[in-house]
């Protein structure tokens, strides 16, 4: 139905879209990093997934975000892996939503915030002094906690993305595609012009989904896209997910333990933890990543297994 | 049905949820003194507009709509004024609007928070709270002498601009908070430049309510009546001036109602003023309903 044309349109993240790195140097073989998926806080590796080299998109080295002198979230070190769902669980405050914030530098829009470490996509490192945030938010695209349509038509939220970015599309088609793969088209097809807030909140959400795919990413981010949605809307969006997987990479953050072990096929699992005896600022740390079917029956670390034993958290 | 069914056991039947005597006075005694309040204020406006009515609503007609002033209070009009209040409110919105939302977008989307928007800011505020005279020294010192104007209907627009413009760069500020982050986030996300962004969403989303600001700000601003009296407004103007011609002298209803007020004679100070009250006074009520309207069909979209 739509020809993925995601690793054709490798450009640089630089405002003028240089063609330097193409897709064939984008493939080449990645050094085997995936052993230390974890940092040396977490006890050990779980046995990674063994994706070839080229299945990373992401490889992340020690990232660290710090709001003004307070730290977020230290010390992360992981692989997201092509066309896989990963989804990053832990309590309350634990830094997931920071640490998804860092793959499409959204954290560059709040003020104070510093963002250390590397993170790189396809071996480009995100934060190079000559990428371009505007350009690389085009490449991975986000959906929100909250749904957050646009107060336009279901039409204009669609094609909002194509013009910005000067995409030599059919717009009416962009439209039908985006929705039909978002499983949304048979519901909306009727009322394309009417306001998007008339939808309900899951069909929103899936039209915020929609919208993401608008721009054709590779990479799509989800910050809890389930929390304000019903069961029935959130079992929608699920189906979803399994469904984008054979075309797009996903990052999922979730609260919900279930949701995390029914659709994801790698699962990070965060902690907060007190700083020292005599500080009691919190921050973030991943504990462990993992084959989600291994971290929820045979996690390795103590803390991964108390919270989804639901003794904490 | 239920036969045999014993009674319920009530207790303490005779308590059952009464307020303490004193509470419900109290409280009718303060609902009392607070509608008291709203009344005074309402006899206040509706014998003022009941006494302007009944001695103006005869001087109305076609010929005081169309006629220039005359010596004679059968004769005279507000012509003139209608005309330069009219080129006054659109000159001024001209004006303002792009000053005022540049300044707000500028401010509200784009400053970085620091010790220099924070003055920038605080400036604004007390510049919205600025006695009205003090704009027209303004416009008198700036617009007619140093720009070199004159007494023309530019430099009266000009000076209504800087009078109203803190108060509309306030509420266009307001109005783009009021726009959900979230909507931005959303934008962004999409590979939008916060340029893209600022204008094709956040603007658009908070247009009604900077509209409705605007179309009040412009109905005090042509209400006003000591700044441009003071930065040269003419208590009558020629015939032969085009209304439209900025470089003219100009007058405006206000400024008609207080010549003809000052006039020794008994009909201009009551007749003929109060017809001008009701006219000025039906294009500010026109003004404000059209903010109404506004503002409910954007309440009715979302």
């Amino acid at each position: 139905m739509d020809q993925r044309t995601a690793s054709d349109q490798q450009t640089a993240f630089s405002p003028i879209r240089l063609n330097t790195s193409s897709a064939g140097s984008q493939q080449s073989s990645v050094p085997a990093t995936e052993g230390g998926a974890t940092d040396t806080t977490a006890s050990r590796s779980t046995a990674p997934s063994q994706g070839s080299p080229d299945d990373v998109v992401f490889d992340v080295k020690d990232v660290s975000v710090h709001y003004g002198s307070a730290p977020a979230l230290v010390d992360v070190t992981l692989t997201i892996q092509r066309r896989k769902i990963t989804a990053f669980i832990g309590p309350s405050g634990c830094g997931k939503s920071t640490f998804i914030r860092c793959f499409n530098r959204t954290n560059d829009l709040i003020p104070n915030a510093r963002v250390q470490g590397r993170i790189d996509y396809h071996h480009q490192d995100l934060y190079a002094k000559d990428v371009d945030p505007v350009e690389v938010r085009r490449r991975i695209g986000m959906v929100f906690q909250k749904p957050n349509p646009f107060p336009k038509s279901i039409y204009d939220n669609l094609t909002f993305g194509p013009k910005v970015n000067r995409m030599k599309v059919d717009y009416d088609e962009v439209v039908e595609t985006s929705l039909r793969r978002a499983a949304l088209w048979d519901e909306v097809k009727g009322k394309l012009k009417e306001n998007a807030y008339s939808l309900s909140g899951g069909q929103q959400q899936r039209l915020c989904i929609a919208r993401a795919l608008t721009v054709d990413p590779e990479v799509i981010l989800m910050d809890e896209p389930c929390s304000a949605l019903d069961p029935i809307a959130t079992s929608h969006i699920e189906d979803l997910m399994r469904e984008l997987e054979k075309d797009y990479t996903i990052i999922i953050v979730t609260h919900n333990m279930q949701q995390a072990a029914r659709v994801s096929d790698r699962t990070a699992f965060f902690t907060a933890e007190v700083e020292s005896e005599n500080d009691d600022r919190r921050f973030g740390r991943l504990v462990e990543i993992g084959d989600t079917s291994m971290i929820f029956s045979n996690p390795s670390d103590r803390r991964t297994e108390d919270y989804i034993s639901g003794r904490f958290g | 049905m239920a036969v045999s069914a014993p009674a319920p056991p009530r207790e303490q039947p005779d308590r059952a949820f009464r307020a303490p005597v004193g509470d419900t006075v109290r409280e009718k005694f303060t609902q009392l003194v607070l509608l008291l309040g709203t009344l005074a204020a309402l006899a206040v406006l509706a014998i003022l507009l009941i006494d302007i009515v009944l001695d103006g609503v005869g001087g109305l007609s076609l010929n005081f709509l169309t006629n220039y002033t005359s010596r004679f209070p059968e004769m005279t009009g507000i012509r003139a004024g209608i005309t330069g209040t009219l080129s006054l409110m659109v000159l001024v919105a001209l004006f303002t609007f792009p000053l005022g939302v540049g300044a707000a977008l500028y401010l509200e989307e784009f400053a970085q928070r620091n010790r220099w928007t924070r003055l920038l800011e605080t400036n604004i505020n007390n510049l919205a709270g600025v006695p009205s005279i003090v704009y027209g020294l303004l416009g008198l010192s700036v617009f007619v002498f140093f720009l070199g104007f004159g007494r023309s209907l530019l430099t009266g627009a000009l000076t209504l601009t800087a009078l109203v413009l803190p108060v509309v760069i306030v509420a266009s500020r307001e109005a783009l908070r009021a726009v959900p982050r979230e909507i931005r986030d959303g934008g962004l996300a999409l590979g939008a430049t916060p340029l893209q962004v600022a204008f094709r969403q956040t603007l658009p989303a908070a247009i009604p309510s900077i509209m409705t600001g605007m179309i009040l700000s412009l109905s005090r601003a042509i209400g006003e009546t000591a700044p441009i009296l003071v930065a040269g407004a003419v208590f009558s103007r020629r015939a032969d001036n085009e209304p439209w011609n900025v470089s003219e002298a100009y007058t405006a209803i206000p400024i008609q109602i207080f010549d003809f007020v000052k006039r020794p004679q008994e009909e201009f100070q009551v007749g003929v003023a109060s017809a001008a009250i009701i006219v000025l006074m039906t294009i500010l009520l026109l003004m404000n309903s059209a903010a109404i309207i506004i503002r409910n069909r954007y309440a009715r979209k979302i």
